[in-house]
């Protein structure tokens, strides 16, 4: 590999820009403004406001330079380039508050860019919930060295040692005289660090200097307000699906009616006379219509006839069908079982035996605009302007599929709406680029909601066996869990044979992603125990709309649906109290690991319980008698080193078979809290989204395409069903909470993971009748309700 | 095609249009506003929401010939370079997330209170129920609402000496 890697270009037009006072405001601005009698024109980047756009190449910025990280200005003032995309948790402006403490400059002097391909350094962009895990740590120390490079300057300039001078905010004094001082503006700006980090991959980025302990970071730890929300609230935001390029065509696809469909014809009469109809792009089986303006390649889009013809077989079962499909078919890749003491033999000794099926069908990312991206193809390069979370990934897929020098393509990413894996196989941005490349001008493209929520990526359906045994004395000393995880072809990040425009042209691997099949993510501590998870396959796994791609922590919420029904189920058959079972086998246990899981697990369990004011007593409680039941279901787990437990109190309408949940309170721990705002704002949503996740959503199908296609079709959670109260409690279980070199871990999907588990508990608490299948929507709860005489 | 007449947000645009073009594609790629969003197309989300005669009203199947009234966008809504209490109070409660929804949660619940200024819960679940956000920030925007509704309150009583009304 012999790709080029510089100081980024615009780094240094950035000096020289800035020099000349034109950078107002850091951040990527698309800058829209209307002229004349409507056309508008768009500048891309503040860095060269009143210049034209690079022409290109885009060579990769090198991370190994420090000057690829940190700008400082004349004005005292910086500008943080991140390899990152905020996807709304406000992880920008939690890079924000730790490089301003490293560097020890105030908060509000400081900027940060994100998701440039050509600008920013590639640390993936967003996803797994790594950004303040993982990807703050070479941030961090570059922000450190930097702190630590400006020292060395003034201690020439001042002529006093290192140790003798003093920082604060991006002023530097000498300790024994303060009139004697130099702003880091005056050190550096226009000027380059020229210094180069070590690490031998962007993760271990390194200076010489040190972080700073825990205690000395003055922002890390406040509840700043999100830097992205006022121009989201005033209307000034600009959105990848803002972008306006001159000359700039409108896209949208053809899809096939139903999935594996070939495409027979394609008949461009009854558009080819349409108002700005401009051309039918088509390759395989793939089809766009390209039109001047918007609404008519919307028309031209529903109007184009296409004949297709369908597969022999059918793609897949219907929805009704899946679970007996999965329990049937063969698997196409099984992990290797986790086994602990023997468990056969426990089970042959147990006192009782219970088992149960959970079923979790496929469920849709549905974000609340279909993918879009817009292409420019100026120069012989090809600029995309996405949402795309991974954004680094969709270049260099892009430059694949396209058949270009990585240095010719670039990615600049925008704001979008919720991601959570989707834009990780970002469809749109392939299919703007290909097309803007084959009628030479910008195209922007934008998926229809139909084709959104039937098309987009999903998330695996599971169905989980799990079987338990109890002693005499109620204690579990057996366990076993099978998973199967309808998952085989699983779309990885932006891979240029499997993104959908790949797939519809014709590309087909040999060997198709295996797929996963996750166990359960807990720390009980039971004597014998057998872990497996498989993966098997729908008939047709190309070119349909049932691809299997990460939906916000890929396979957290089903399996955590299982494990932790199922440990009520065993608390039920104990007749204790599901808390107090699984503090029981907790606490069973004494070893703990390098993250204090099991130590931190418990606190956080402690600290649900108490905000919850959790009353000892086993479930379900006594059958209430009028039409609204009540009940309380807790579920937790970890994701990664972060430990969540969730507790629902539900209302179940006898009636109707509603379940609201009416009170939550979720109890987290992700170790350094680096903005507790922008934290608790991100539990909240992600416990909502674990809410809807419960009681409404499900991909439903035939055999041949998927008819969850709209929001009546597809319900989502909506204002009615909040709780009236959401409790959060910031937990630092941590056995040492003062520890200097206190770690944080990933908060964006850990929250959600619990509460398929907790509403089915807290519905079961209720009611006594165990739902084993998501969603808990009217109509299935109303029968199983009726089928157990409630 | 013909010349249709638009106010919004106080300037008036004569341009010639296709008069069943949904609203939507007007504001956002003639007159070049980004507050409208495209969501569903069907009038199912809301993110495309503006207000006209007081109503909050889905641009995105609403043909632009049947527009019968000035229309305001979330960029309309500030005055004098001061945000709307309801923008204000998005702020305080830290609302959005991805923030795509915003405008339409905004729009609609500022509506909602030019009607009911002190709704009830009951009456904001109900108001804001066909104005989905996938990020769910829900909660927060409840909350806002209520906050908002106090803010307005409170500046209610001055400006109406003001006005005389």
């Amino acid at each position: 590999m012999t790709t080029s890697t510089v100081i980024p270009k615009h780094v240094e037009e950035v000096l020289s820009t800035h020099r000349r006072g034109f950078l107002k405001s850091a951040g990527l601005l698309v800058v829209s403004f209307a002229t004349g009698g409507g056309a508008l024109v768009t500048e891309a980047a503040a860095q060269n406001s009143g210049a034209t756009q690079p022409a290109g190449p885009y060579p990769d910025p090198d991370f190994h330079q420090l000057d690829s990280w940190i700008v400082i200005h004349e004005n005292n003032t910086a500008t943080f380039y991140v390899g990152k995309t905020d996807l709304g948790q406000g992880t920008g402006t939690g890079f924000r508050q730790l490089m301003s403490d490293e560097l020890d400059i105030a908060f509000d002097q400081t900027t940060c860019i994100m998701g440039r391909t050509d600008i920013t350094v590639n640390q993936g962009g967003s996803g797994g919930s790594s950004a303040m895990e993982r990807d703050s740590w070479p941030m961090r120390r570059a922000a450190a060295e930097a702190r630590r490079v400006l020292l060395e300057m003034a201690s020439s300039r001042l002529g006093a040692p290192v140790d003798q001078l003093a920082v604060s905010n991006a002023v530097i004094t000498v300790k024994a005289d303060p009139s004697k001082r130099v702003t880091y503006g005056q050190l550096i700006a226009a000027k380059k660090f020229n210094v180069t980090l070590t690490g031998s991959n962007v993760n271990a980025v390194t200076g010489v200097a040190k972080v700073k302990p825990v205690q000395e970071l003055k922002y890390t730890g406040q509840p700043l307000q999100r830097d992205d929300i006022p121009a989201k609230v005033d209307g000034s935001q600009k959105w990848a699906v803002d972008v306006k390029l001159p000359g700039m065509v409108h896209a949208r696809n053809v899809k096939p009616p139903f999935a594996c469909a070939k495409l027979t014809g394609i008949d461009e009469s009854p558009v080819r006379n349409l108002p700005g109809f401009i051309k039918v792009v088509s390759k395989g089986n793939y089809v766009a219509v390209v039109c001047e303006r918007e609404e008519q390649a919307i028309r031209a889009a529903r109007e184009l006839k296409t004949t297709w013809e369908k597969p022999a077989t059918a793609a897949f079962p219907a929805s009704d069908d899946l679970f007996q499909y999965m329990r049937a078919a063969p698997p196409t890749s099984a992990s290797d079982p986790i086994v602990v003491g023997d468990p056969d033999a426990a089970f042959s000794a147990a006192s009782k035996v219970i088992e149960a099926e959970y079923e979790v069908p496929f469920q849709g990312h549905t974000a609340i605009a279909g993918a879009h991206a817009t292409a420019d193809p100026s120069n012989g390069q090809i600029t995309i302007y996405s949402n795309d979370m991974k954004a680094y990934g969709m270049r260099t897929g892009v430059a694949e599929f396209l058949g270009m020098p990585r240095e010719k393509v670039r990615v600049i990413w925008m704001q979008g709406p919720q991601c959570f894996g989707r834009t990780a196989a970002d469809d749109a941005g392939f299919e703007a680029a290909w097309i803007a490349r084959e009628i030479g001008r910008p195209v922007r493209m934008q998926w229809m909601r139909h084709e959104e929520t039937a098309w987009d990526t999903k998330g695996p359906a599971f169905l989980v066996k799990v079987r338990g045994g109890l002693d005499a004395g109620g204690h579990l000393v057996a366990y076993e869990y099978n998973a199967r995880s309808c998952d085989h072809n699983h779309v990885g990040y932006n891979e240029p044979d499997t993104v959908l425009i790949a797939q519809l042209m014709g590309s087909k691997r040999a060997k198709p992603n295996k797929g996963s099949s996750e166990t359960p993510s807990e720390v009980y501590a039971i004597p014998h125990r057998r872990m497996t998870g498989d993966v098997v396959s729908l008939p047709l796994v190309w070119e349909t709309p049932l691809r299997t791609g990460n939906l916000r922590d890929p396979n957290g919420p089903q399996s955590t649906f299982a494990a932790e029904s199922f440990i009520d189920e065993l608390a039920a058959a104990a007749k204790t109290d599901p808390l107090e079972f699984r503090m029981k086998i907790l606490t069973a246990a004494t070893t703990d690991d390098g993250g204090f899981r099991r130590a931190r697990s418990i606190a956080v369990l402690k600290a649900a319980a108490e905000a919850y004011g959790w009353d000892s007593r086993p479930s379900p409680k006594p059958l209430g008698k009028g039409n609204i039941l009540t009940g309380r279901g807790i579920a937790y787990t970890f994701r990664g080193q972060t430990v969540v437990a969730q507790i629902a109190e539900v209302e179940v309408n006898r009636q109707t078979g509603h379940v609201w949940a009416k009170r939550m309170v979720c109890a987290h721990d992700c170790g350094l809290i680096v903005n507790p705002e922008s934290l608790r704002r991100t539990l909240e949503c992600a416990t909502l989204h674990g809410l809807s996740r419960a009681i409404h959503e499900e991909v439903r199908f035939d055999t041949q395409k998927v008819t969850s296609v709209d929001w009546v079709s597809h319900p989502t959670l909506r204002h009615a069903d909040v709780p009236e109260r959401i409790d959060l409690v910031l937990v630092n279980g941590d056995p040492n909470p003062n520890r200097p070199d206190l770690r944080p871990y990933g908060a964006g999907e850990a929250a959600l993971k619990p509460m398929l588990a907790a509403i089915a508990n807290a519905i079961y608490d209720a009611t006594g009748v165990r739902i084993r299948r998501v969603p808990f929507r009217d109509a299935r709860v109303l029968a199983a309700l009726k089928a157990a005489s409630v | 095609m013909s010349n249709i007449t638009l106010k919004v947000n106080g300037s008036t645009h004569t341009l010639d249009l296709e008069p069943a073009t949904p609203l939507l594609y007007i504001l956002r790629n003639d007159i070049g506003l980004q507050g409208p969003r495209f969501g569903c197309g069907l009038g199912q989300c809301g993110a495309c929401t503006v207000i006209i005669n007081g109503a909050a009203v889905r641009s995105c199947i609403l043909p632009v010939s049947a527009v019968k009234g000035e229309i305001t966008t979330l960029e309309g809504l500030s005055s004098n370079g001061r945000l709307h209490p309801v923008q204000q109070a998005w702020i305080d409660e830290q609302v959005p997330q991805c923030g795509f929804c915003q405008n339409g949660q905004i729009m609609t619940a500022k509506a909602m209170l030019d009607k009911i200024p002190h709704p009830t819960d009951a009456q904001i679940r109900e108001s804001m129920n066909a104005t989905l956000c996938r990020c769910m920030t829900y909660y927060r925007i409840q909350a806002a609402i209520k906050r908002a509704a106090q803010a307005m309150a409170q500046v209610r009583p001055a400006s109406g000496k003001e006005t005389g009304a």
